[in-house]
């Protein structure tokens, strides 16, 4: 792996054309700043070279992970991935309107979702189909999103996963609201005859990126679960990039350590440790359920791959600093440790492979058939309670479409 | 339709009493709060201080913290965390201490408690009432006399109301929280503590349903609709025009999204003229939706085009000049005169 001084970056000065071409001096800084492994302080249970690190704080939390356990996190990891990668290349081939890749944040979604209990809640922003699948909702429930037929309409109280919230920041305030409820309702602080949480002790995980962190609600978010003591688990995936913005471009400080300012712990993770995310999400969860109210969790990860299929990600940052994070790999790492420890051979490796690609293939074949809504639709669901309004104007459309049809337009 | 209110706890609100909107409103929330524990309020100094208006007075000291919360200082909190315990299932009712500081809150209500249900096929219900006192004429400073009602009317997936009168503050604060939808329910802030408007009110059964408007004084020369703090003003007027022989007949919005024009449409009908009232701004209102929808319905009805009486097209001035601004009876009453007169 290069160092950061053998790095090749443009000197200013090479030319109008090609410094139009090229990174800002700042982005260039930007980029190299964050590619740093996110510091001393990030917890780290698998190394990108896939040796476990002992932990006194967290391997407790992850005292039952044993062999099949971490095979099964792998299997998470790769079928979200290569769902995810065939999501795009549909989009590619015009069949969504847009996909949202999570492709390097494998990690960090599925070691958090994994770390949920079924009665906890999961307020997702839009990036989050690894949490998703995690959660149960069937990948398929996602795709009408983007392609377009849906706003999501997934069973979210039977899933613990709310609905993905696409303004940059509102979610967090949202969950707060649902967290206070879980309080409220004496579901937190109640421990069973050895003092650990009761079996029915509740959580509420809240998903954001970096540049959110710059929104009033996260911070009205932080607030609240302050001052409430609310079951709040702030998941904040830094992957360095607001589409073009540098997380520099949001805060001056490493952002875990703002929940200090609202008098929360806050702790960085490295995002691309499904171990590491796993242990350190179950230990924020397990201080919520004690009733010790919120905690702040930055996954330091990066994102691989465009902000969503309509960003050009070569105009802001450098090919560079992708190259240095493909080398910590969420996926790579655990696949070195399983073969290095003995605890998967090849054939385990290419028939995970086989089912992922299975897993696309079924994927694929439910876009491409999946049906167009009535235009009915349009109309249906805008109240819980019936609109004459509305249903006047319905039915007024549906017998003008009609007369379309009696014409032999249709 | 949402079930019908539950009455409330037997001797917790004696069956009649005299009531101004204020007291109405306060009666009316803790009868809602007595008949389901999941119906919690919440905004800035409602607790202790009773909110600004004292319109949640007491309800901290007999249902505790937990249900009356006072919370920290910011709207998009409020209406933010209001979603989620809406969407855990609680009942929530917000309290925004002045209209003109809903901005805040403006996209957690445009984005997210107006579309969930929506977004998710129904599956995501969000039961939020959204109190909000509204309206000029009490000389206060800037930002504490507005009327932006038509900014939410416009905005699908919300409900909006407005109550003129006691016996309405109680029942249909009520009512709005029994309601599925979400619902901002604008409260004539000037109104609250009229002693003029006090009246008896029968606290065992509703006069009728929340998404209703109701004629208030029949008439046969020329209707005028309003709503809210407006009604009063036109039915003082009427009472002025009918010294000097003239008959108008006033009609109650009450809801303003939806519109329920039945009402306007019947009683045009009859009186072939329209005035529409509003404290607001004039231009993409709600009484131009009245206009638009009545020359559509009633064309061969009008014997002259719908005319308003409103607030002008510039920011609410300076609480000296608000008399300029507001309409009054005068102003009313020549709206009026010019109807009959075409
Ligand atoms: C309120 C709001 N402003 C702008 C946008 C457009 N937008 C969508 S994603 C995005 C960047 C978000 O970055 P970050 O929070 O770091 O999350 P990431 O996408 O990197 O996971 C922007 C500006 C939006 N969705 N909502």
């Amino acid at each position: 792996m290069p160092s950061p001084e053998q790095w090749t970056h443009p000197e200013p000065g090479e030319g109008p054309a090609a410094q139009a071409a090229q990174p800002s001096r700042e982005q260039v800084i930007a980029g190299l700043r964050n590619t740093d492994a996110g510091g001393a302080e990030v917890t780290q249970l698998l190394t990108p070279e896939g040796e476990r690190i002992a932990s006194p704080q967290f391997d407790r939390y992850i005292s039952d992970v044993d062999p099949e356990a971490l095979r099964g996190l792998y299997r998470d990891m790769v079928l979200v991935r290569r769902a995810d990668r065939e999501a795009n290349a549909m989009q590619r081939q015009g069949q969504l309107g847009i996909w949202v890749p999570l492709l390097g944040q494998e990690a960090a979604q599925v070691g958090s979702g994994r770390a949920l209990k079924p009665q906890d809640m999961a307020f997702p922003s839009y990036r989050e189909h690894g949490v998703a699948y995690t959660r149960g909702v069937d990948f398929k429930e996602l795709l009408g999103i983007f392609r377009c037929t849906d706003h999501g309409g997934w069973d979210f109280k039977a899933h613990g996963f709310h609905p993905y919230t696409i303004v940059i920041g509102n979610q967090v305030l949202n969950a707060a609201g649902y967290a206070m409820g879980q309080k409220f309702e004496g579901r937190v602080g109640n421990t069973d005859g050895d003092g650990n949480p009761s079996s029915t002790d509740e959580a509420t995980i809240v998903y954001f990126g970096d540049g959110a962190t710059s929104q009033g609600d996260v911070h009205e978010g932080f607030v609240w679960a302050a001052v409430y003591d609310a079951p709040l688990v702030f998941f904040c995936q830094n992957n360095q990039w607001a589409i073009s913005e540098p997380t520099e471009r949001q805060s001056r400080l490493p952002l875990y350590q703002r929940a200090r300012g609202y008098g929360f712990p806050g702790i960085r993770v490295d995002g691309n440790d499904v171990l590491a995310c796993l242990a350190v999400t179950r230990w924020a969860l397990e201080e919520c359920r004690h009733g010790n109210g919120p905690v702040l969790i930055e996954a330091f990860t990066y994102r691989m791959d465009a902000h969503t299929t309509t960003d050009d990600p070569t105009r802001y940052r450098l090919s560079d600093e992708l190259e240095v994070w493909k080398h910590k790999d969420p996926i790579e790492r655990v696949r070195v440790h399983l073969a290095r420890s003995g605890f998967a051979d090849q054939a385990w490796f290419d028939q995970v492979q086989a089912e992922a690609d299975a897993f696309a293939a079924d994927l694929r074949e439910f876009c491409f058939n999946m049906p167009e809504p009535p235009p009915e639709r349009v109309f249906a669901n805008v109240y819980a309670e019936p609109s004459p309004v509305l249903d006047a104007q319905r039915d007024e459309y549906l017998s003008y479409l009609a007369g379309f049809v009696e014409a032999g337009e249709r | 339709m949402a079930a019908p209110v539950k009455s409330p706890v037997d001797g917790a609100v004696p069956a009649m009493q005299k009531l101004t909107i204020g007291k109405a409103l306060n009666l009316g929330l803790r009868a809602a709060m007595e008949a389901d524990d999941k119906v919690i309020v919440l905004g800035e100094d409602v607790g202790k201080l009773g909110g600004v208006f004292r319109i949640t007075d007491g309800l901290q000291k007999d249902f505790g913290e937990q249900r009356v919360l006072d919370t920290p200082l910011a709207e998009s909190g409020i209406i933010g965390t209001a979603v989620g315990l809406a969407v855990r299932g609680f009942r929530p009712v917000c309290e925004i201490q002045f209209e003109g500081f809903i901005f805040p809150g403006f996209d957690q209500i445009s984005s997210q408690l107006a579309k969930l249900h929506y977004r998710t096929q129904g599956k995501v219900k969000v039961p939020v009432v959204v109190r909000v006192p509204f309206g000029g004429g009490i000389g206060a400073v800037e930002h504490h006399s507005e009327s932006p009602e038509s900014l939410f009317a416009h905005i699908p997936g919300l409900k909006v109301v407005s109550c003129s009168n006691p016996a309405d503050a109680y029942w249909m604060i009520q009512q709005a929280i029994d309601c599925d939808d979400p619902v901002l329910f604008f409260e004539p802030k000037r109104l609250y503590h009229n002693g003029q408007l006090k009246s008896e009110v029968d606290t065992t059964t509703p006069p009728g349903p929340l998404f209703a408007s109701r004629v208030v004084r029949q008439g046969t020369d020329c209707t005028v609709v309003a709503y809210g703090p407006s009604v009063k003003v036109c039915l003082d007027a009427a009472e002025a025009a009918a010294e000097e022989g003239r008959s108008l007949e006033v009609i109650d919005l009450r809801t303003i999204s939806p519109l329920d024009l039945a009402p306007v449409f019947e009683s045009v009908r009859r009186t072939g003229r329209l005035v529409a009232v509003s404290e607001a701004s004039s231009e993409s209102s709600i009484t131009s939706e009245i206009a638009a929808r009545v020359q559509q319905e009633c064309f061969y009805s009008l014997e002259a085009p719908v005319l308003r009486a409103t607030g002008f097209d510039t920011p609410y001035p300076p609480s000296k000049l608000e008399e300029h601004f507001l309409p009054d009876l005068d102003r009313v009453l020549h709206t009026v005169d010019r109807a009959m007169g075409w």
